[in-house]
């Protein structure tokens, strides 16, 4: 505590630094501590709420899955391969942090939407993205993949290439050496960004709320709830989100440190 | 995960596992580990590798000595399979393999800074190139032998897949002397040590060809002189065939059989230690090795006391060293007094020769003096005057035994 005050310029920044994190506290702070307790487990224990938050759950973990599968492979290219119009592709993963998500939401609507070709063509397979689960599921991996695909890379591009070339002399192949060398190096990152990933889809609401007003994942029906009946009944909703969020941030870093301790 | 193997000529190392170490031994000693290449072209930003043709031998210790940023790493590198080479063919027991994935050329590496996986431990480190195979594969026997070890594996954890991986790792660490860190972490071993993890985790799954790219750079001065002994005790012991690449001509002299000097991507002239040493092909040969006394002999005992002696045909040096057998001896010119009266000094080693040569370089004179054999010494433009040296003149020399580097 001493050490922040040690001098004027550290005192300043500290006061500064200070503001800015009761900024962010205190609303979090008085959201959930502005129900009542009973409100709250009331609230809980409404269908359509529990629903709707396993919901945004269950989407943004087979988001974050899907961009495993493929985001882990393409960050590795990234990482190690040089190839023409890289800087481009890099550029392109980047973009759906700068486009405002609801007009992420409109250029998916456009692609999958009912008469687009994709759309067509995955009805076909039953597979229907407007107002259901799989555009909830895609609007989230538009709109999260560059957290996980950027850790990722930087993960990969942490591990020396030679001890690739290492494994290979020593009779791995290129799929071996992969599995064996740079993944279980870069998996700290890749795991990092997966949580980020994840819990940056779980807050997901402009794209969602374009491809899929319903079935309704938790952001969503809190923004109707305040909508239709107010402050005073989206409060509780709020509480509860921010409340499991947060836990689930926490549980999922405290796991990723162990990962890192071993 | 899988383990596809290419349809190649060239028989996988691995594929030798059957076979006893006596008809290894035997099998390798006769024809295993010839290494020729044959016009080299490699272009890469930085270095280039000229016309390169060289010719190793079967079990034989070959030095490739350069400059830094010769490009004897990249030489390495395209030995190894890890970068495609413009032109000329890599050949290995005759058979051509320039177009040989890595994994299927069976040349081992070991870098200057060990390179060492960090997330194993080190007994794990030198069995990952013989447990590759059994790990999980998709083609039907390998699934079957997998879908056994889970069912085994929900008895019994086993911490290393088998005894035999076991077996394999314990003989090379025995050898390496490193069997009491097995269990360690790389991280917390020394230079030196990881050095030798590095050794054998090349060697255990028995490579025709070993390549080091200097492998003892980057260790202290003490740490390197035992490693290097070892390099030379491993290699006798093994026999496999060594390309060792340096810019240290010591090390290059006291473990080479043979030695290949390197200048700006090509090779400028490869033989034997001392012929490099006695007859260097042209003047940056001869800069780059020095100006030195290097002679080649073996150290004894000599009577009672704890004094050595080193002897080769024509001379015998008092010495200081802790080596006892065939050995190289060297003394630095500027640690030779010459004088034109015998010297009564403390120097153990007082000789009579002939000026056969004077080489003037400014303010200092190069002498070589023929005892036999001949001693290069360098004095200053002021000594030389005032002894007035000339050739054919005769004249004393004498050097300290401490002075003379025995290795």
């Amino acid at each position: 505590m001493r050490n922040l005050f040690a001098n004027r310029t550290q005192a300043l920044f500290t006061i500064l630094g200070a503001l800015l994190i009761f900024f962010i506290a205190w609303p979090l702070l008085r959201t959930v501590t502005g129900s009542q307790p009973a409100i709250i487990w009331e609230t809980m224990r409404q269908a359509e709420v529990r629903r709707s938050i396993l919901l945004t759950f269950y989407s943004s973990g087979l988001a974050t899955i899907i961009a495993f599968l493929a985001g882990v492979p393409l960050a590795y290219l990234l990482a190690r391969v040089d190839f023409p119009g890289k800087r481009l592709i890099e550029g392109v993963v980047d973009v759906p942090v700068v486009v405002p998500h609801s007009a992420a939401g409109i250029a998916l609507l456009m692609v999958f939407g009912r008469r687009s070709l994709l759309g067509k063509a995955f009805s076909i397979v039953g597979l229907r993205f407007v107002s259901a689960a799989p555009g909830i599921v895609i609007a989230m991996l538009f709109v999260s993949l560059p957290f996980l695909v950027d850790s990722a890379r930087e993960g990969f591009e942490a591990v020396d290439p030679r001890l690739e070339r290492v494994a290979r002399t020593l009779g791995a192949s290129p799929w071996q050496a992969f599995w064996r060398v740079s993944f279980p190096l870069a998996w700290r990152s890749i795991l990092s960004g997966m949580i980020l990933m994840w819990a940056r889809g779980l807050s997901e609401f402009g794209a969602v709320i374009i491809l899929a007003y319903h079935p309704m994942i938790a952001p969503i029906l809190l923004y109707e709830r305040f909508q239709s009946f107010g402050l005073t009944y989206a409060r509780p909703v709020a509480a509860i989100i921010i409340v499991i969020c947060l836990l689930t941030f926490v549980v999922l870093r405290l796991i990723a440190q162990t990962e890192q301790g071993r | 995960m899988q383990g596809v193997e290419k349809n190649v000529q060239v028989p996988s190392p691995r594929g030798r596992q059957s076979v006893s170490p006596e008809a290894r031994a035997a099998h390798r000693s006769q024809d295993s580990g010839r290494l020729q290449l044959r016009d080299l072209w490699v272009d890469l930003k930085d270095f280039h590798l000229r016309e390169i043709d060289l010719d190793v031998a079967a079990g034989e210790y070959f030095v490739v000595l350069g400059p830094t940023g010769a490009g004897k790493t990249v030489l390495l590198e395209a030995i190894a399979g890890h970068f495609p080479t413009q032109r000329g063919r890599v050949l290995a027991d005759g058979v051509d393999i320039t177009e040989t994935a890595p994994e299927h050329r069976g040349i081992g590496f070991v870098y200057q800074d060990y390179v060492l996986f960090p997330h194993l431990t080190v007994a794990e480190n030198i069995a990952f190139g013989i447990r590759l195979n059994s790990g999980p594969s998709l083609r039907p026997a390998h699934l079957r032998r997998l879908l056994d070890r889970i069912w085994r594996s929900t008895k019994k954890r086993e911490p290393i897949a088998n005894t035999c991986v076991q077996r394999r790792v314990e003989g090379i660490s025995q050898l390496l002397s490193i069997d009491h860190l097995l269990h360690r972490s790389p991280g917390t071993l020394s230079g030196g040590e990881q050095q030798r993890v590095a050794l054998a985790r090349a060697l255990v799954v028995e490579p025709r060809l070993l390549l080091l790219d200097e492998p003892l750079s980057a260790l202290d001065p003490q740490t390197r002189e035992s490693l290097q002994r070892e390099l030379n005790r491993v290699h006798r012991e093994l026999g496999t065939t060594t390309l060792h690449v340096t810019h240290d001509f010591q090390e290059a002299v006291a473990l080479g059989d043979r030695i290949a000097v390197v200048h700006e991507g090509r090779i400028v002239q490869v033989g034997r230690p001392e012929d490099i040493f006695r007859r260097p092909a042209s003047e940056f040969v001869a800069r780059f090795v020095g100006v030195r006394n290097i002679f080649f002999g073996t150290v004894q005992h000599r009577g009672e006391d704890d004094t050595k002696v080193f002897e080769s045909s024509t001379l015998e040096l008092s010495v200081a060293t802790p080596l006892i057998g065939p050995a190289h001896a060297s003394i630095r010119p500027e640690d030779i007094i010459v004088s034109r009266e015998p010297l009564r000094s403390s120097a153990q080693n007082a000789f009579q020769g002939r000026v056969v040569d004077v080489a003037d370089r400014g303010t200092l004179l190069y002498v070589t003096v023929d005892v036999p054999p001949d001693f290069t010494c360098v004095i200053t433009r002021h000594s030389f005057e005032r002894m007035a040296l000339r050739e054919g003149l005769s004249v004393h020399i004498a050097f300290k035994a401490s002075a003379v580097h025995v290795f």
